[in-house]
This record gives C-alpha cells, structure tokens and sequence, in this order.
C-alpha cells in the first residue's frame, strides 16, 4: 500500500474543524434535537420565595388537566429515597422541596405530560402555599449568630457557616509583614456571574422497562462522572446506566454538575416507562444552575521600599447559595484559590476562607477557570497595580521585580504549587511592545494634564490547570485521570474515543492531531468519539483547561504505545532488527537505508494480516493518564480604554494578549479560544452580574437584566503567542480554554483604575458600569 | 388553525395551536432542529430565522403569524450539496464553536449581505448584535461575514 497524498497534520498545522461540517448545516444533535417515539415532556415548578415554608402542595387540579400523565412533588421523591441527592462538594440537595425552600428558584415540583406546553399549563394549576421566612442574601448576615439557620435539613448544622479553610505559613507571612517598609490592601468583591453557555441544560431520559437499561441524552462535561453519581444515587446498576453527552452548546462549567432536573426526568421514565424529555428555559438556567465566584476578598501586601513582595495573605468570605454544590477537587473547599501568589516570587504567603449558606441559588462552579483561579488571579493582579501606584512606581516594573525568573522553574511557592515552567518576562516584553507601551503612558500624561482621562491595564497572570494527578485531585472520591483508546483500522484509517467531552472546543479536530503527529496518520483519517459513556473509556470530562494537558497526554501515549508495536511490525515487514528501524512522520524505516521503509498503514494492515510470530494481532490499545502535575500556562493581557468623565463610560481602544500555553495543536483553535476567554473576561469586568433584592430575587433572570457581551461592545483583539512548553507534558501542551477568562478581567478593570489613578480611586467591584465610575468620580468631588 | 407556509422553498402546510411559536412549528412539526432556543425571550437570536427575507426571532413569533410567508432556516441555505458562500466562510475562518449561535448567525448574515454586499468591520458587528455568540469573541465571525461579502461577490462578477 502506497503513501497517502493527504496532508498529515500533526501539532502545529491549522486543518478547519471536522464538526464545523454539520454545525453549518443545522445537523448538529444537541439535546433539545433528541426525539424519541412515545416522549414525554417535562417542566419544573419553581418557588417564586428565597427562603420559605411548604405548608401546602396541591396538584389535584393539574393531574387532572388532559395531556398530563403525572405531577411529582418532594414526597412523591422520598417515598423512594430520591428526595436529596449529593452535591459535588459532599453536601446534599433536595431534588424536589419537601417542606421548605431555600432559594428563588429551587425545585419545588414536576409535571410530565404528552406535550410541552401541556407540562407547562399544568405549572399554572399547582397550588403551593408559602410561609415566608427572613431571606438571608448577604454572606454576612447570614455569619452573624442571630441570622435565621437556612439548612435546618442537615442534623449537624447550627449557623450558616459551611467551611473554614487555610493554606500557607501564617506565622512567616505575619513575619514578612512585621518586617515590611509598606502595606498595601484591598477590599475586593468578585461577583457572582453566571456561564450562560447558549445551550440551557436538559436531558432525555429513557428506561427501557424490559431490559432496565437507562439511556440518558444529558447536557455533561462530565459524562462518565454522571454515570457513576447516578448509580449511586439512583441505586441503578452501573452497567444499566447509558449517559450520552451529544453537541454541547457551550459548558464553561455550567454543565458540570449534577441537577435536580436530571433526577426527576430520570426517575419519571423508570416509572412510568417511557422516554421524558426536559430542557429547561434561559430563566431557569440563570436562577438555579450553577452560578460562579461570589467572593469577597480581602488581600493584603508585604513590601520593600524598592518593591519587592515580601509576603501576602488573603482573607475571603465566600458565598456558595443555599447548597454548597462547588464543583471541585474533593480535598479543596475554595478550589484552588492558593495559586493567589500568582507570577511573582513571592516568600512568604497566607490565605483563609470562610463558606457561608445564603437562600440564592447553590454552587459555585468554575467559570470557564480552574476552580476560583480566576478569583485569585484577579486578586493578585489587582493588588500589583494598587501598590505600584501606592509606591509611585510603574505597574510593569514592580511586576519585572517580582517575577518567577526563568531559571527557577520548576519553583515551589510559598503555598507548595510546583509550577512546571514558565517565562513570565517574555510575555509581559512582547505584550507591551505590542502594545506601544512607552507611548501610550506619553499620550496619558498629556491627557491627564488636560484633564481627559485614559488608562492602560496590564494583569500578567498565571493559571494552574489539567487536574489531577490523582493521589491529590478527585471528584467526589474518583481520581482525576483521564483516558484514549485508539483502534488502528486494517486500512490505515483510525478511530478515537476519549474521556473527555468537548463543548466546543474542537476535540474532533485536535485530538486527531495529536494522534497524526505520533502516528503520521493523517488526522483527517482520524475519527473522535466522546461523550457516550458505552462506546468510551472512564474519564473525569471537559472543564478546569483538563483536556489537552490530560486527555492530550493520554492520547499522545497511546498513539505512542501503538507505534512501539508498529516499529515490531515493521522490523518483521522490513526484515530488520527492531533496533534498526526509525520512524520519520508516518513511515518506518532501516537506519542508513531510507528507501527500505514501511508506512503506518503499510504496518496498519499487517497488523492484521502478517504479523511477527507470537505477536498478539491487532493495532488498538487504551491508556489512562494520571499527571505528575498541573500545568502552568501564563501570559500577560493589556488593555487601553478612554474614560468619558461626563458619562463615566469606558471604552476599549486596544486590547493585546500575549497567551503561553506551551506547544500549540492547532494554532487557529487555539486563538479562537482565547478571542472567547477575552471576550467573556470583558463581560464579566463590564456586565454580567447576577445580584439580588434584599427580598432574595435573583436580578439578572433573563438576557435583559443579565447582559451578555454583543458584538457591538465587545473590544477587538489582538493576540499574540510564546511558548514555552510543558517539561511534564507529552506533547509540552498546557491548556488553554480558560487563560484570556482568568486573566483578562483584571487588565479591564486595571485600565478603568489606572484612568481614574490620579483622582485617588483604587477600587471599584465589578462589572466596572458606567455608574459605578460617575459615582467614584464625584465622591472624590472630579465631577 | 391551517396555516400554509413556504419554508426553504417548499409549501408545508399544517393544522396548528394558535399559540405554537414558529420555532416550535419549525423543530417539532417540520423536524428542522437547526433553529435553536437559547433564551425564549428574544434576547440571544439562536432562533432566528429569515421571514420574507428578513431575520427575526422566531421563539417570539406566533407560526399562525407566517401565514401565507416564506421562511429561510439554516437547512435551507444549501444549493444541493453545495455550501452556501456563508456557510464556507463560517468554517474557514472559524467562525463557530458549540455551533449553537451558528444558523442564526448565518441567517442574519445573509440578510446582511443581501442588503449590503460590502460591508465594513462597523456594519458586520452592528447587524449581527441581536445574536449572542458566548464561544468565539465575534472576532472570527466578523472575518467569517466578511470574507463571504468578498466571495459572493467574486462569485457574481
């Protein structure tokens, strides 16, 4: 067999996406697309209260209404224990009320009908009487002692707090701060905002009555997860459980947990044997599913009269709603929030936090970050430029001053993050050399001394991503590993299924690049199935930037071990020793005589048709992948805005991103990622805010209070690459879904703040509105 | 009510609730699941869909309202097997992500281009800024449009 004339390409080729093919066409299947013959509808009565008693449920009227075949409530659950379900951070969550509600929004009761807008006229009719109780919406509040208990569910509970959780060396950090010339705070708020990815989140569940097989089409990240929490709250054998995670439109986190939906639906197919479909609307996905950050930090800064960070310590309430369902590493109540030291050489740190129960809508999930990096990122980076302007110096030279060097990879920080490498100054150089850095603060002083305001944000951030190894990182008990199988076909061509699941992400694309840089198969050759947990091998799922740095590892190591097979195959074929056989981008070949070669599909075939005596036949193997480490991308954003002191309005007039995250597969994906992260960072340092009355209704419930950035706002980018490989990876890849999410809002909301330096304002919580501005203006009496 | 509607070329005609919005109409009766809902009310633009060859939200459009009308979804951009000049620039210049905002995306696009054959940077983001894209930054999709606007009109000189 001949060569292929297709291209190959390996890492660092752009090949156009494979799923974009039927994206174009309208022939992607998401959930909502999954139609099965005789399906049911379901919809979800929701409390109109945050915090309440359920003195009545009536459903008489609505199980009578023709096309509704049932209407379930919280008794109806317990009658088989199905009532409360685990969260992710091993608290429990009612799945339907029983006798009180604890957040706007909370699943209260379900009606299952022939159609949706039969299950949707049934909601009318149910008949819930409430006894309001005193909302806690405030973490505060709900910390002091007289705050009204909001889990009287849970035996054990006395107050509101959830955790306490410290890391560090406080009495080093106390040291460094003894010793410090300066000390700079702030008070900051990170607020909740919420994923919003455009695909609201649903299922089809449908239990076969005969066989007992459960089939559920489920929008998961984290489909073999699912799986196993399933069957573990369902009690359903594991081999009876089918989640299949089809098109996704959009995660960022969102689709990371488990919801109450998903249970009802489930549990309403078993019992009533047949399919239910239930995909909730854009107000329910605001005001129930998994919000982000909510957290309320205050940071403190150790430094030398010439600006050296000599120590840091954090202290941080945070607020997880009525159920604390974080989706996180099991071992870390504030995800990773102790990356805080961020970039910089940093001797001495210290932070705590506190969880608080509030009646809002539980979580908090990871935004399109890996877990509350974003939050201790903004943190440090917010805090860098307060002291630089606090000691009169350049934000870019105290970062130059305390920056990790290069030749101290891999470094330990103070908190014991091993970070794999990194080369924070390059990044920041070219970053600002992009930029014009130099003239820009020229054309600023002009301004300032005409009174018109401009300012330039810079965040050099640095994310820590692709959980586990596992002996550290799990959820919910299961070691964050991930896995590839890979079947090599007699013709050449392959096919490769994976544990995790993309979103969006190009997995299709990717996946098969690694494989074609290993194997030199081309990648169009190269199928990709994820998401069906039947047809995959276990893995943890697409969130927290894991993919490429964990299931990128595991495919690169298969395709790996398949090729040491393919060079013994290839020694039979060429008549050589394995010993003298190299390989070179899909071929095999005697060492000193380049033309005795094999191809891999040459190699592929005999796999299965002439194969070395002894030698097990076939080309297909599965590896599973448990990191050293985590990987450590970086990079440093920039941000110029000019600030209407009339208005108080802030536009972005260039925004440059320099992204490091290692060895890129697929450079153009890897771009259009970070356009995203930016595009999001911006949303959430202008816009997207989800807050709530004292009464505890969510304001930000639909696409006209929660904003969303359009094209017409959203600022263009400029973006730019170093790399700096992974020293752990296989293929020296780190991630990079989440980088420009993690690191961007910071260098908007620096920029609004380095405007606005010269009046004395040195914070203003985000989303950074116009008002907001005004406001700070005229309180220092500019305006 | 009997409603008789031109979709993608073809005459359907159908006995519907008063109140079935066009998006349900267009995925649950006709089977064309490449209009999406992402918000009901309006505020994303993952329905829309082209009425008369204009866009519009089709989850806040009654289907009794297309009475008589044509309506262009995504499935109806293909000529045969071929991409529409929209659709080829979406995947070349990575124009999309989930594929979510995609078709309505597209369909918006077009209207564009049908009215504007050559539109600046500003005209692409002001006519696409009824459609929320929360994957791509709109940096590509603006390439994506424009870059069809050159191809079409290559096309047609």
């Amino acid at each position: 067999m001949s060569q292929t004339q297709t291209p190959i390409h390996g890492l660092g080729h752009s090949p156009r996406r494979k799923e974009d093919d039927r994206f174009i066409r309208g022939k992607g299947i998401y959930v909502d697309d999954v139609q099965l013959p005789g399906m049911l509808h379901m919809a979800i009565l929701r409390s109109p209260l945050a915090h309440a008693r359920i003195t009545r449920v009536d459903t008489s009227q609505a199980q009578a209404l023709e096309g509704v075949v049932a209407v379930v409530t919280g008794q109806d659950l317990a009658a088989h224990n199905l009532a409360w379900m685990p969260t992710l951070s091993a608290d429990t969550q009612a799945v339907l009320a029983l006798d009180k509600v604890v957040f706007q929004g909370q699943e209260v009761a379900a009606v299952i009908a022939e159609t949706p807008y039969t299950a949707h006229d049934a909601l009318e009719l149910i008949d819930v009487d409430y006894d309001p109780l005193e909302p806690v919406v405030d973490p505060y509040r709900a910390l002091e002692p007289d705050a009204p208990l909001i889990r009287e569910d849970k035996p054990d509970q006395t107050s509101n707090h959830i955790f306490h959780w410290s890391q560090g060396d406080k009495e080093a950090t106390d040291r460094a701060f003894a010793q410090a010339d300066r000390v700079v705070s702030l008070d900051t708020f990170y607020p909740r905002c919420h994923p919003s990815p455009l695909e609201t989140c649903g299922c089809v569940a449908d239990v076969n009555p005969a066989t007992g097989k459960a089939t559920i089409w489920m929008t998961s990240q984290a489909p073999h997860v699912h799986r196993t929490l399933f069957a573990l709250v369902a009690g359903l054998p594991e081999q009876n459980i089918r989640i299949i995670s089809p098109d996704i439109g959009g995660g960022f986190g969102n689709k990371v947990p488990i919801y109450p939906g998903y249970v009802v639906a489930t549990a309403a197919s078993l019992l009533i044997g047949r399919p239910v479909k239930w995909v909730e609307d854009r107000t329910e996905n605001l005001i129930s599913t998994g919000f982000a950050r909510d957290y309320h930090m205050s940071g403190e800064m150790a430094l030398s009269a010439d600006g050296k960070i000599l120590g840091l310590r954090s202290k941080v309430i945070a607020d997880h709603g009525a159920f604390n369902a974080a989706a996180q590493p099991s071992k870390f109540p504030a995800g990773l929030f102790h990356i805080f030291t961020g970039s910089y050489d940093v001797p001495a740190a210290y932070c705590e936090v506190d969880g608080a129960y509030t009646n809002k809508a539980p979580g908090g999930i990871a935004y399109r970050c890996s877990f509350r990096v974003t939050e201790a990122s903004y943190l440090i980076e917010r805090m860098v430029q307060n002291a630089a302007t606090e000691l009169g110096m350049d934000p870019v030279e105290l970062r130059r001053r305390n920056f990790i060097q290069p030749e101290q990879f891999p470094y330990r920080s103070a908190v014991g993050w091993v970070y794999d490498s990194g080369d924070y100054q390059r990044a920041l150089d070219l970053a600002l050399e992009k930029l014009g850095y130099e003239e820009l603060r020229r054309e600023q002083k002009e301004k300032w001394e005409r009174g018109e305001l401009m300012g330039i944000g810079v965040a050099s951030f640095t994310e820590i991503v692709g959980a586990g190894h596992g002996a550290e990182f799990d959820i919910a008990g299961l070691r964050m590993f991930d896995s590839a199988e890979l079947r090599v076909h007699p013709t050449g061509k392959a096919i490769l299924k994976l544990g995790v699941k993309s979103q969006g992400q190009g997995h299709e694309t990717t996946f098969a690049q690694i494989v074609a840089g290993e194997l030199g198969i081309p990648a169009s050759d190269i199928s990709v199935v994820e998401g069906d947990t039947d047809n995959t091998p276990y893995g943890l799922g697409t969130y927290a930037s894991r993919s490429t740095p964990v299931g990128g590892a595991a495919t690169a190591m298969i395709a790996r071990k398949l090729r040491a097979k393919a060079t013994r195959i290839a020694a039979h074929l060429l008549e050589a020793s394995e010993d003298d056989i190299e390989y070179e981008e899909g071929r095999f070949f005697v060492k000193g005589a380049p033309d005795r070669a094999k191809t891999i599909q040459d190699v592929a075939f005999a796999a299965y048709t002439n194969l070395p005596e002894g030698m097990e036949p076939g080309l297909e193997g599965v590896h599973y992948y448990d990191p050293p480490n985590m990987t450590y991308p970086f990079g440093t954003y920039c941000v110029v805005v000019d600030l209407d002191k009339g208005t108080g309005e802030w536009k972005t007039r260039k925004m440059v991103a320099v992204d490091d995250c290692g060895v890129r597969i697929n450079p153009m994906i890897v771009e259009g990622q970070i356009h995203g992260g930016l595009a999001e960072g911006f949303g959430i340092a202008a816009m997207q805010l989800i807050t709530f009355d004292e009464q505890g209704n969510c304001i930000g419930s639909n696409f006209t209070d929660y904003l969303l950035p359009t094209s017409w706002e959203t600022p263009r980018f400029e973006t730019f690459a170093t790399v700096t490989p992974s020293p752990h990876h296989p293929i020296g890849a780190k991630g990079v879904g989440e980088s420009a999410t993690v690191g961007s809002p910071a260098a908007y909301v620096n920029a609004v703040l380095d405007a606005l330096a010269p009046l004395g304002i040195t914070n203003i919580d985000m989303p950074v509105t116009s008002d907001k501005v005004w406001a700070a203006m005229h309180e220092k009496g500019f305006v | 009510m009997r409603i008789t509607v031109k979709v993608n070329g073809t005459e359907r005609s159908a006995e519907v609730e008063p109140r079935l919005l066009l998006v349900h109409f267009l995925r649950e009766e006709l089977r064309l699941t490449g209009t999406h809902v992402g918000c009901d009310t309006s505020g994303c633009g993952a329905c829309t869909v082209l009425l008369d060859g204009v866009p519009i939200k089709s989850c806040t459009y009654l289907a009794v309202q297309t009475d008589g009308r044509e309506v262009e979804t995504v499935e109806g951009l293909l000529n045969g097997a071929a991409l529409h000049p929209i659709q080829a620039a979406f995947k070349q210049e990575h124009g999309l992500q989930c594929g979510f905002c995609t078709p309505g995306m597209m369909l918006t696009a077009k209207a564009l281009l049908d009215s504007n054959p050559d539109p600046s940077e500003e005209d692409v983001r002001w006519a696409i800024s009824g459609n929320v894209c929360r994957c791509t930054g709109y940096m590509n999709i603006v390439r994506a449009v424009r870059a069809a606007a050159v191809a079409q009109s290559g096309s047609q000189t």
